[in-house]
């Protein structure tokens, strides 16, 4: 469903990601791990379709089209959506009223009908259910005031609303309590399905003890240096990063 | 009302002045110009008593002694006023006696704007007086609001009808002399809406104006007189429209109201006069005048306004509150796109004890244009625990417009409280780009935005116009991001 190639992009005259490689089949569910500025963040603002950068080489394709010729809102129409990392605040757009636009902007995208209010509503109240969220929560402005926990929660919310094929998590689980990391989590693993994929960029191993992850990629200096199965995760929590800091900078000598 | 939004959404891609278009009707003009015989035409046209012809030469007199304000932070060239037609009616075959009979080409130009004149299809609970050019060719529901002692005609019918109470009002809260637009308009004043609540009366329905400018080289010079007797309500909408032309037209108007004790008047406008092309050449220079007193106790008097038109904006809806315990509020929302220059605000001037007063300005700057809040606040001596607060917020959408904020505070009672607070933001990039992650467009996640930060304001608006309200904001914003 997402197979990017060798993508490289950054901001004017750096470059954040230097040749990234990876698959990602429907069905499973893939976790990026990797230490601050390592570009996880980039990664996922350059596939939802952020103009801030530059791509300047590879190549992605989602579900059979070209990604990087779309659009961003082509891009979430299609399927992709992105949980922020800083979710950003709309004063007087009302949650409930926003995740409405946006929900019927991909129907029509798909040539459907928009949803009536009575339609939304149950919806809604079924999606709520999934985060436990609050409807007091969605009639106030959109992520205006809400804690740090409350719009992640929100973000999951307006994921389960919206279905889309590739879901990417932007650290979703920082600053959640330990409940709330469950409730999410839980929600997420609701949604999983054969037909759906997610990228789950995380720095705790223990968002993955909740959603299973069938691949663990290590992201370092713009590039996926490690790829294993959950068991890296572990291996990392335990090790931290230096000790993928020590074999590339050992490979690296072996190369000179 | 924000359930709309979808509609809303849809509506926004259809871009350009809608209501840009002629009538094409015969014309009854005054020749160009202005003098005192053009003042006595026109007061001749109307069949007016001697006095208001005094009345009207009086202020002709001192306007000619009088110099165009040049304060407001606005910039056109000199206005020539004797390039001016200050009177053009459109011919009708027959003096109208029912509404049945209003030339067909003019009610088609209503219709065209969204305005019927027939009442069975008229939106419920709303009656209307329509103005164009220089004069009323309708107003409905009159004999349904004349059942509770409601008076609903155009200025003209009023004179000639109700010379009585014109005689005590007119004039009474905006002095001839009061500016230069005012002199100006005092003297050549066409037509206008007037309605008079009785003591005691609700008003059933929504009162509205609709003016129209069509006619070429002409400008609009009307007058509004709304009296609102001891513990009456009314809700009065304003919206008004031009043809696209190249040249720019002038609309000189002014409003009184008048509030007796416990009276509350509603009165909102939707303003959407052409605002000039994109490189701004042509539109309406709407320099208007308004303002209210409460002469009674515990009288209200609310403005709320949506300006997105008019090449130039210059008016300040304002509030003297005379009665102990009186109310004043200001609602604003002015979006200023492409060359439009917007200088608005409003005055609360607190006389009686206990009075307060409520500011909400909400500007919104695109393009290449200016929109500036100029707004005064004064508490006189005896005005003993007054209060007002003021909220003056500025949106911009790009880097090549101007917000500016020019708030006066004079206090003269150390009881009186006065709070001003003020911001400036922008449209975030951040914004836009989560509304588009949720497949929503720049477009229209410009709309929603605009909307989420001018929403304190619509809410005022009676719920038949905001939706209506809505749409024109997104759209006069049009092509402004992206
Ligand atoms: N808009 C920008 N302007 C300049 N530099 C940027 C910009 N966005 C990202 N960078 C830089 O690119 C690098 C990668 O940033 P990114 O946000 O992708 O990291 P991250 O892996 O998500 O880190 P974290 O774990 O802290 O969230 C950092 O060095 C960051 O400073
Ligand atoms: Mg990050």
């Amino acid at each position: 469903m997402l197979n990017i190639q060798d993508l490289r992009a950054g901001i004017e005259e750096m470059e954040i990601l230097r040749g990234i490689i990876l698959q990602i089949r429907p069905g499973e569910v893939h976790a990026i791990m990797g230490p601050n500025g390592s570009g996880k963040s980039t990664l996922a603002s350059v596939l939802a379709g952020r103009s801030d950068f530059e791509v300047t080489g590879g190549s992605v394709e989602f579900m059979g089209k070209n990604l990087l010729e779309m659009s961003p809102e082509d891009r979430a129409r299609e399927g992709l959506f992105l949980a922020f990392q800083y979710p950003v605040e709309i004063p007087g757009v009302s949650t409930t009223n926003f995740i409405k636009t946006a929900v019927n902007e991909v129907r029509k995208h798909r040539g459907e009908e928009p949803l009536d209010a009575v339609a939304f509503l149950k919806l809604m109240k079924e999606r709520m259910k999934l985060v436990q969220i609050d409807q007091s929560l969605l009639s106030r402005s959109l992520n205006e005031g809400f804690s740090g926990g409350e719009k992640k929660r929100n973000e999951i919310f307006q994921m389960a609303m919206l279905e889309p094929k590739l879901a990417i998590l932007d650290e979703t689980d920082s600053g959640l309590d330990i409940d709330a990391l469950r409730i999410v989590a839980n929600g997420v693993n609701q949604c999983r399905g054969k037909d759906n994929a997610f990228l789950i960029v995380t720095h705790y191993q223990r968002l993955l003890e909740y959603i299973e992850p069938d691949y663990v990629h290590i992201l370092y200096k713009g590039r996926i240096v490690r790829s294993g199965t959950k068991e890296l995760a572990l291996e990392l929590e335990e090790k931290g990063y230096d000790f993928i800091k020590t074999e590339l900078e050992t490979a690296d000598q072996a190369q000179q | 009302m924000y359930e709309e939004n979808d509609d809303i959404l849809q509506q926004v891609t259809t871009s350009e002045y809608k209501y840009g278009f002629v009538t094409q009707i015969e014309s009854d003009d005054a020749p160009k110009g202005l003098s005192e015989d053009i003042v006595r035409f026109i007061s001749g046209k109307k069949n007016e008593p001697e006095w208001l012809l005094e009345w009207r030469l009086k202020a002709y007199r001192h306007w000619l002694t009088m110099e165009e304000p040049t304060w407001p932070n606005v910039d056109y060239p000199p206005i020539n006023y004797q390039d001016i037609i200050y009177y053009s009616a459109p011919k009708q075959k027959l003096a109208p006696n029912s509404l049945d009979e209003i030339d067909p080409e003019l009610r088609r130009t209503f219709e065209k704007l969204g305005i019927s004149l027939q009442e069975q299809k008229r939106l419920t609970g709303v009656a209307v007086d329509a103005v164009i050019d220089s004069v009323s060719v309708a107003t409905t529901f009159k004999d349904e609001l004349a059942k509770q002692g409601i008076i609903f005609c155009s200025m003209s019918e009023a004179v000639q009808e109700h010379p009585e109470l014109i005689r005590k009002y007119i004039g009474s809260v905006v002095p001839t002399t009061d500016n230069y637009f005012t002199a100006l308009n005092s003297a050549v004043f066409s037509d206008g809406s007037f309605c008079y609540i009785p003591a005691g009366v609700r008003c059933p329905m929504e009162l509205s104006t609709y003016f129209r400018i069509n006619a070429a080289n002409t400008g609009q010079f009307e007058r509004t007189l709304i009296v609102a007797e001891a513990g009456s309500y009314v809700s009065y909408l304003e919206g008004c429209t031009a043809p696209m032309r190249d040249e720019n037209q002038l609309h000189a108007a002014v409003v009184e109201i008048f509030a007796g004790e416990k009276a509350e008047v509603k009165y909102s406008t939707v303003q959407n006069w052409y605002p000039g092309d994109k490189e701004g050449k042509g539109g309406i220079y709407n320099f208007v005048t308004k303002r209210g007193l409460c002469q009674g106790d515990h009288s209200k008097i609310s403005w709320t306004q949506v300006e997105t038109g008019s090449s130039i904006t210059w008016k300040y809806p304002s509030v003297i509150l005379k009665g102990d315990h009186s109310i004043g509020e200001f609602y604003s929302v002015a979006v200023t796109n492409n060359f439009q220059q917007a200088d608005t605000g409003t005055k609360m001037i607190h006389l009686g004890s206990h009075t307060r007063s409520r500011i909400v300005s909400k500007g919104i700057s695109a393009g290449r244009s200016n929109n500036s809040y100029r707004g005064l606040v004064q508490v006189a001596r005896k005005a003993d625990h007054a209060r007002n607060f003021s909220q003056c917020d500025s949106l911009l959408l790009g880097d090549k417009c101007g917000a500016h904020t020019f708030p006066y505070i004079e206090v003269k009672n150390p009881t009186g409280i006065v709070e001003h607070e003020a911001t400036t933001s922008k449209i975030g990039e951040d914004q836009i780009f989560y509304c588009n992650q949720r497949g929503v467009d720049t477009e229209s996640a410009v709309a929603l935005i605009i909307n989420g930060f001018a929403k304190e304001v619509m809410n005022q608006l009676p719920m038949e116009f905001a939706v209506e309200a809505q749409k024109l904001l997104a759209i006069s914003l049009e092509g402004s991001v992206g």
